[in-house]
């Protein structure tokens, strides 16, 4: 029996995905985009600019409604489709069992707020109401971002770009979230804090069996984190599987392209 | 008294007059909920209180007795003004007794003497959006009132005691109401903050330039927001009130020469006053006739 079947049958995917389509008036977002994403599984999605990839990761967050199409997220009360549930619903999932991380951090973090601040925010929002209790929890996540912990009452205006990231990324993992969206995490560093950033990443998604979609243009992101590799064109998917098996033996013509445009240094 | 002037009792014309009332009753239906209204500009600049004397001229009748404060003063420019003013276009008896009074105009204070059925409270609102100073998008905060978002107040008390060692905020202190709208209670100080809750009074909170109405009904619940840990508590100058001796009321602290001599009042004048003619005397108060 192939095992891939085995697990489909034994495991149910966190999140479906079917036949998602978004349209800007005429033009084409993203079209009949299906996949199944399974628990502790990490999908990249590649693509030049404007193929598609960020509109793709904002109807699967709930930021844009798509067209057409449904996406299946395996709630703690079974399976939902949260193109259907109202806002107030999504919001919950927004900051219970998602994450998001904006490329900027400066868009997923309140620059005005400290960093204790912005890490407690989602512990309060889901009704923590012991200072105490968030704080430590905020130094903790601090400690396990690289973050010194006297740097908890800085305001992250005061921190640099790797750190600010990384401060995104420890407020949303707070709550200990099953599904992260991530939207070019590495995108804007230098090439030895993103290699840092990576490593952590890595780290934390094992550690906590964490799923996430990665949309990036960056190859060697994917080849590091990502399970699976969807490459997408102009809107449409046109190559999906295994990551080594999609950038070592691309079939597609434009993934062909895209291999080997990366430099080789 | 000519019909036309009967039409237009308390300066607003009628038709303005039934907006307000349709916003205020939407307001005590759904409470701490901010009810848009279509604020008319007044004789008098934004933030003078143009919303709290529109709400109190929809709310009067010729029979009312009228009481306006400004900080718990009734003899301040903006109370004696404002007053006046009712005093010229609706003819109302007016009062500075927070006892006799059937409506009170305020501005940043609740009475010390406690308020009674059919009383009402009308508060001058500068910003009734509690979440204005976190979250500067109005199509945002009105997204986050209709489905309850409310984390985001908890991150500016958390912003208070990390900085502060606790939570600083002493005016302007959101309470939750009926376990539904987080609502700002215009600037009074949060040693006023209790009495919000289960007041025997209507309150309605009028904003003029930010056009919004919204009501606390009497006997309502009004939970000031808190740790479990760093506790809501009531504050107030560390002193008696050197006119009148009330060790309980919310004071007010007066620099009386260049020498660094200062000395505790009531803010609350008709209080302080009242118990002065009781016969309630402090360190610098003189015996008042009349008691």
């Amino acid at each position: 029996m192939d095992t891939r079947i085995w697990a489909k049958m034994t495991t149910q995917p966190l999140l479906s995905v079917r036949n998602l389509s978004k349209f800007y008036g005429g033009r084409i977002g993203c079209a009949d985009v299906n996949f199944d994403l399974f628990p502790g599984e990490v999908l990249g999605i590649v693509g030049e600019s404007g193929s598609g990839k960020s509109t793709l990761l904002s109807c699967l967050a709930g930021h844009l409604a798509p067209d057409r199409g449904e996406v299946i997220f395996a709630t703690t009360e079974g399976p939902r489709d949260t193109v259907q549930m109202g806002e107030a619903a999504r919001r919950r999932l927004a900051r219970t069992d998602w994450a998001y991380v904006h490329q900027n951090p400066r868009d997923g973090l309140r620059m005005g707020v400290s960093a204790g601040g912005n890490v407690g925010e989602r512990l309060m929002a889901v009704g923590a109401r012991h200072y105490g209790q968030i704080r430590d929890k905020a130094v903790d996540w601090l400690g396990r971002v690289e973050i010194a912990a006297d740097r908890v009452d800085d305001r992250p205006s005061a921190f640099s770009g790797g750190m600010q990231q990384r401060l995104q990324i420890a407020r949303n993992l707070v709550t200990g979230p099953r599904l992260v969206f991530m939207d070019e995490p590495t995108g804007g560093l230098d090439v030895s804090v993103q290699a840092r950033l990576l490593d952590l990443l890595r780290g934390l998604v094992r550690e906590m069996g964490l799923s996430a979609i990665i949309v990036t243009h960056d190859l060697a992101v994917v080849r590091l984190l990502a399970d699976r590799l969807m490459v997408m064109k102009g809107g449409y998917v046109v190559e999906q599987g295994l990551t080594d098996q999609v950038l070592d033996d691309p079939q597609h013509e434009y993934t062909q392209l895209l291999v080997s445009s990366v430099l080789q240094v | 008294m000519t019909d036309q002037t009967a039409y237009n009792f308390a300066y607003l014309d009628e038709q303005t007059k039934r907006m307000i009332r349709r916003a205020i009753l939407k307001g005590v239906a759904i409470p701490g909920y901010q009810v848009p209204f279509a604020s008319r500009e007044m004789p008098m600049p934004y933030g003078w209180g143009t919303g709290g004397v529109q709400v109190t001229a929809a709310c009067l009748v010729p029979e009312d007795r009228l009481k306006v404060i400004d900080q718990g003063a009734d003899d301040t420019t903006n109370a004696v003004s404002i007053r006046r003013f009712f005093q010229r276009t609706a003819g109302v008896a007016v009062t500075e007794a927070t006892a006799e009074a059937t409506v009170i105009q305020t501005r940043h204070r609740i009475p010390e003497t406690p308020l009674t059925e059919g009383q009402i409270l009308v508060y001058q609102v500068p910003i009734p959006e509690p979440l204005r100073f976190l979250e500067p998008r109005e199509t945002e905060t009105r997204k986050m009132h209709e489905l309850e978002d409310y984390g985001l107040m908890h991150v500016k008390l958390y912003e208070d005691i990390s900085r502060h060692g606790q939570i600083a905020t002493a005016y302007d202190y959101p309470v939750k109401v009926e376990g539904r709208y987080v609502m700002d209670p215009s600037p009074i100080p949060k040693f006023d903050n209790p009495k919000l809750a289960g007041n025997a009074a209507i309150q309605l909170f009028g904003a003029g330039r930010e056009q919004r109405i919204y009501a606390l009904p009497p006997y309502s619940e009004a939970i000031s927001l808190d740790f479990d840990d760093y506790p809501f508590a009531a504050s107030k100058a560390d002193h008696a009130c050197d006119l009148c001796a009330a060790p309980d009321s919310y004071l007010d602290e007066v620099i009386t020469d260049d020498q660094g001599s200062r000395m505790f009042v009531c803010s609350d004048t008709d209080f302080c006053a009242s118990r002065r003619k009781a016969g309630h005397i402090g360190p610098m108060g003189t015996p008042m006739a009349g008691g």
